[in-house]
């Protein structure tokens, strides 16, 4: 499974940062750091929502607050 | 026309750049039209219309001289293979005769001038009148420091007086020539000819083939990489406009170079800990001229890609059809993007002039545009574009990586003569500092030869935007990265 960040501006200041430092937590926690390829990219045009991040291609939208909510949903119950 | 004319003059400190924009301006406007063949002989016309002439001794010599500027826009060599390149019949062959007296000397019976001339090369004339003789002179100047009437002067090019690496001779004909051994490519002659004989070669074409090539991103993504010391630049509007503005050009995103002198810092901390003696490698011109006048010691530069480099690879890594243009102040980044260590990475180099030629070829007024963001790096990162931000940040950097013990003792050389007096320090082992910060204009990166503008406003500035940054420090700056 692939999940890619988006690290632009825009996504930054809205918390990338934290959404990726959660993100690699639970991977860690769940022990799918073979499973799940997490990377980063600069921008998906969707600035005015919240952190942008894809799945497999599949576009969510992520705050800080949402990230384990997202992951349970999208990553957990998919792997 | 002559409207707009006067409202964009104010965005440049000469009207040299001003002229230069122009021509840029024009190229690229027919570049987007994919009129440019048909249209290229009459841009000269197009700039310098009528019968009358502006700036030099006839029009038809101001568009002969327009031509050649139209050809340096679109990337042509008109000397040699440099970045910067001598327009032969813009040059206005100045006097440079060195310290001569002039008709302002009034045979007066002190006579200093002799008496401080340490090779004995001041005689006078039946008339008590002074005379310099050449073939002993050494131009140490101190004869024109001497005299009461101001009467002696040192007639020096501009350009060769610009040119602190010495790589500027004289020509048979007596038109100035780079010495491209010696040439470092940080364009200060650029800035400082007054009759803009000496130009930049500009990248537009390339870079307007890419964002056309592209078809709005879809066939590929371009993005822009914009240097720290865009902060001070574009003063006319906001920084979010500016970014609004590239992505109206057609650039999909924009991304700070600082990120990549982020991860500059630390890994140049790491890497001075290991070898115990470093000199910086983010500032292109810093590099060459070691290389050519310091072989010695290039053995020290650090290993380090530059900020440019390192953002761009990673952009590459995360978009491996991705486009990387990067604008700056610098020519000399033009030619390291030719380098083989830069080529795969950096696809085209512009500068802040440029860009706004760029603009203005789309009529893309910046100021109605809304503010977009950029935030990608940490204060460290961006102060980078000032002289003494490097060092800083070095110091963070080593702290951040708990390698605080390391004694670091860093020199931040402002300008090519300030990295000379280092570099032969260095060579004579009587240099008190372990690294060497290396910044080939004066000022650092603000200095650059292709700002818009040069002032003592844009350090303030600088500082200020690094203070603006989202992320306080470099780790967490860089952790996305991982």
């Amino acid at each position: 499974m692939k999940i890619t960040v988006c690290i632009g501006s825009s996504c930054h200041i809205k918390g990338s940062r934290q959404v990726v430092s959660q993100l690699q937590e639970l991977i860690s926690q769940n022990n799918l750091g073979d499973k799940v390829d997490l990377g980063g990219t600069f921008c998906m045009g969707q600035c005015q929502k919240s952190v942008c991040v894809t799945v497999d291609g599949t576009f969510h939208s992520v705050s800080p607050e949402t990230v384990t909510e997202f992951f349970n949903e999208n990553v957990l119950s998919k792997v | 026309m002559e409207q707009f004319d006067k409202k964009v003059i104010r965005k440049f400190d000469t009207k040299v750049q001003y002229l230069k924009y122009k021509v840029l301006r024009e190229v690229a406007r027919h570049a987007w039209n994919d009129t440019l063949l048909e249209n290229v002989m009459n841009i000269p016309q197009a700039i310098v219309p009528g019968k009358e002439s502006t700036m030099r001794c006839c029009v038809y010599k101001e568009r002969a001289i327009l031509g050649e500027r139209v050809k340096v826009a679109m990337g042509q060599d008109v000397s040699g293979h440099n970045i910067i390149q001598v327009i032969d019949i813009a040059c206005d062959e100045c006097p440079a005769a060195g310290y001569s007296v002039t008709d302002s000397c009034r045979g007066c019976l002190a006579h200093r001038c002799e008496d401080v001339c340490p090779r004995g090369a001041i005689s006078f004339d039946h008339n008590h009148v002074a005379h310099i003789d050449k073939s002993k002179c050494i131009e140490c100047g101190k004869c024109a420091e001497v005299c009461p009437y101001s009467a002696i002067v040192n007639r020096k090019r501009p350009c060769q007086i610009a040119c602190k690496v010495k790589a500027i001779d004289i020509n048979t004909d007596g038109a100035a020539a780079i010495n491209d051994e010696k040439c470092t490519s940080c364009g200060a002659c650029v800035y400082r000819c007054p009759f803009g004989a000496i130009a930049d070669k500009s990248y537009i074409l390339d870079v307007i083939d890419l964002i056309k090539g592209s078809e709005n991103n879809k066939n590929y993504k371009v993005y822009a990489v914009v240097a720290p010391s865009i902060s001070g630049q574009f003063s006319y509007a906001k920084l979010g406009q500016v970014i609004k503005g590239l992505k109206e050009l057609g650039f999909h995103t924009v991304v700070e170079a600082a990120l990549g002198a982020d991860l500059v810092a630390m890994s140049e901390a790491k890497e001075l800990t290991e070898k115990g003696f470093l000199t910086s490698s983010c500032c292109p011109a810093f590099v060459s001229y070691i290389n050519s006048e310091f072989p010695d010691l290039a053995e020290h530069i650090s290993h380090n890609l530059s900020p440019m480099v390192e953002i761009s690879k990673y952009i590459k890594k995360t978009d491996p059809t991705a486009k990387a243009v990067f604008i700056g102040p610098c020519t000399a980044k033009k030619a390291e993007a030719q380098l083989e260590k830069a080529k795969p990475y950096v696809d085209a180099v512009l500068t802040f002039e440029e860009l706004q030629a760029l603009f203005d070829s789309r009529k893309i007024e910046i100021t109605s545009l809304d503010e977009d963001v950029l935030d990608n790096a940490s204060y460290y990162g961006r102060i980078f574009a000032r002289s003494g931000g490097l060092s800083d940040a070095v110091v963070q950097a080593l702290k951040e990586q708990g390698l605080e013990d390391f004694p670091l003792k860093a020199v931040a050389c402002n300008g090519i003569e300030e990295c000379r007096i280092a570099l032969l320090k260095k060579r004579k082992g009587v240099l008190d500092a372990n690294f060497i910060e290396g910044m080939a204009c004066l000022g650092g990166c603000i200095g650059g030869a292709g700002s818009l503008t040069h002032g003592p406003k844009n350090k303030a500035g600088v500082d200020k935007y690094g203070k603006e940054a989202f992320e306080k420090s470099i780790s967490d700056a860089i952790s996305v990265l991982k």
